[in-house]
């Protein structure tokens, strides 16, 4: 297989863009992403995204792409994995490079979640559940979760303030990353008092509805100088998977997708959990972002909780996750989601990361799932 | 949603059916057309106790479209006496009356119509024991 590199990046501001459909919101990213690069030649698309075909009546989205980017002619596919899409379209592109079939690809994860009423976006998500044997129910996908986060709490005797210290945090680095959707520091008190969603999630415990794009310029080693000085190398891919349904799973707090997915990336990476710097999760609830940190081997089951607590994962620590605010302030457009993240690393591993900067570091993970972590996908990048 | 779709998940759905697996015998549901646990392709379809203990449960109350009316819905995962595990909503309960661990037991009941005129969908909700 041949080394792939990220070359470039490119990203809209998350927000609820009224004025702007998927080629504007494309367009934005990939222009973005020209001024990143010294060249832009893509051979070929792939896109990111889950709910064109239910929320936007559209699908054959790789052709809308081309357009929106001034590329057509160039063939490509949608990757769809729920929530997760972003990251399983940044895989498929790394393997279209990897075996020789092409030697710059451009992934773009893209959604529009804000055209309709809450109600109807929810339906849509619920779409990566279980449909005949949970969704069928009017079951949402925070409920889910939500059923999930209290088994959390009752097993391993975390309080609902310990939980919230989270989207605190998350609200702290968002403030201070320009692509954020939110941008407001919250408190402890203003989470324990937010909307409850589905009890014990609140609305502040759960990623906002928002519109986005990211694009990612994926390329060979062959032509990785040409198109940027500062390329910066793929070096571990993985997925893995859990039931669609809730049920039959062996344990809702050991999400088996995530650590089949961060084992084959750190195998391949030729890295342990130790090794990585900074770190781009899941985190749609409160509740994904320790199961993520847990399934990644950040800390042993039951125990992510207690670090948040004494301040790991911030800032200046090793890892440092989520500096971007996360989905639950950077947002979580969510087919988008796993584009964003890897242009993030991309930029902390390059130290142009317009928001809370890691420092110095060397090795980056992207970490996207769909579902309940039904669909994970891990990605790690080196300086 | 198919007329036909409605009548093909009628086992999962109506009888609170399962799948058993000849190889390595664990049951499990919804029903499946291959172990989840072992691989094996070759299961059989099995009916499944009605009683059960709640595990963990939810109370949703930003709900899909076409639920609205049913707000709160009380969402849980439900341990059945022969531990297989069924999601379905909790009924004749009010929310601050559920608790983890809570013995439920299955019933019928409707849970989706398309519209005045439309389809009707049944399935499994669960009402508490009371003894
Ligand atoms: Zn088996």
């Amino acid at each position: 297989m041949r080394r792939v590199y990220a070359a470039g990046v490119g990203m809209t501001k998350i927000d609820r863009h009224y004025d702007k459909g998927f080629q504007e919101l494309v367009h934005i990213a990939v222009k973005n992403l020209v001024d990143d690069v010294k060249m832009f030649s893509p051979e070929a698309i792939v896109v990111g995204n889950m709910m064109s075909s239910s929320l936007y009546q559209q699908d054959s989205l790789a052709a809308l792409v081309a357009d929106a980017a001034g590329l057509r002619g160039r063939g490509g596919f949608k990757v769809e994995a729920a929530c997760g899409s972003g990251g399983h379209a940044v895989a498929a592109g790394y393997a279209l490079i990897a075996s020789g079939l092409y030697d710059q690809v451009l992934v773009v994860g893209v959604e529009k979640m804000s055209d309709y009423p809450t109600a109807t976006t929810t339906s849509a998500l619920a779409q990566a559940a279980d449909f005949e044997h949970e969704a069928i129910y009017g079951v949402s996908f925070a409920a889910l979760n939500a059923l999930v986060m209290r088994l959390y709490m009752h097993r391993y005797e975390a309080r609902r303030e310990d939980l919230a210290l989270w989207p605190v945090r998350m609200h702290e680095y968002g403030s201070q990353n320009p692509y954020a959707q939110l941008r407001n520091r919250i408190t402890v008190e203003d989470v324990l008092k937010s909307a409850v969603i589905a009890d014990p999630i609140r609305l502040m415990d759960s990623s906002p509805i928002g519109d986005g794009a990211a694009a990612v310029l994926l390329v060979s080693e062959d032509v990785a100088r040409k198109v940027s000085d500062t390329p910066i190398q793929i070096v571990g891919v993985g997925m893995g998977s859990d039931g669609l349904d809730l049920t039959s799973r062996e344990d809702l707090l050991n999400p088996m997708s995530v650590r089949i997915a961060a084992e084959k990336a750190y195998k391949m990476a030729g890295v342990e959990p130790m090794h990585i710097d900074v770190a781009e999760i899941h985190d749609a609830f409160t509740i994904t972002a320790l199961l993520s940190i847990e399934g990644l081997g950040f800390a042993k089951l039951g125990e992510s909780w207690r670090f948040i607590k004494d301040g790991r994962f911030a800032s200046g620590d090793k890892p440092s996750i989520n500096l971007s605010g996360g989905l639950k302030a950077r947002g979580h457009p969510v087919g988008a989601t796993g584009v964003y993240q890897v242009a993030e690393i991309v930029m902390q591993l390059r130290g142009d990361f317009p928001g809370v900067k890691v420092g110095k570091a060397e090795y980056g993970l992207a970490m996207n799932t769909g579902g309940v972590a039904t669909l994970t996908s891990v990605i790690i990048l080196k300086r | 949603m198919s007329p036909a779709r409605v009548w093909r998940e009628r086992g999962a759905r109506y009888r609170l059916e399962g799948s058993k697996c000849k190889k390595c015998n664990k049951v499990f549901y919804p029903p499946k057309p291959a172990c989840p646990y072992c691989g094996s392709l070759d299961v059989e379809k099995v009916e499944l106790p009605k009683r059960g203990k709640i595990v963990s449960y939810a109370i949703e109350h930003t709900v899909p479209e076409g639920y609205r009316h049913l707000a709160p819905i009380i969402v849980a995962l439900v341990e059945l006496e022969n531990g297989v595990k069924v999601l379905a909503p909790i009924t004749d309960a009010k929310p601050d009356e559920v608790y983890i661990g809570m013995e439920v037991e299955a019933v019928l009941r409707r849970i989706w119509e398309e519209s005045s005129e439309g389809l009707i969908v049944y399935g499994i909700k669960f009402i508490p024991i009371k003894e």
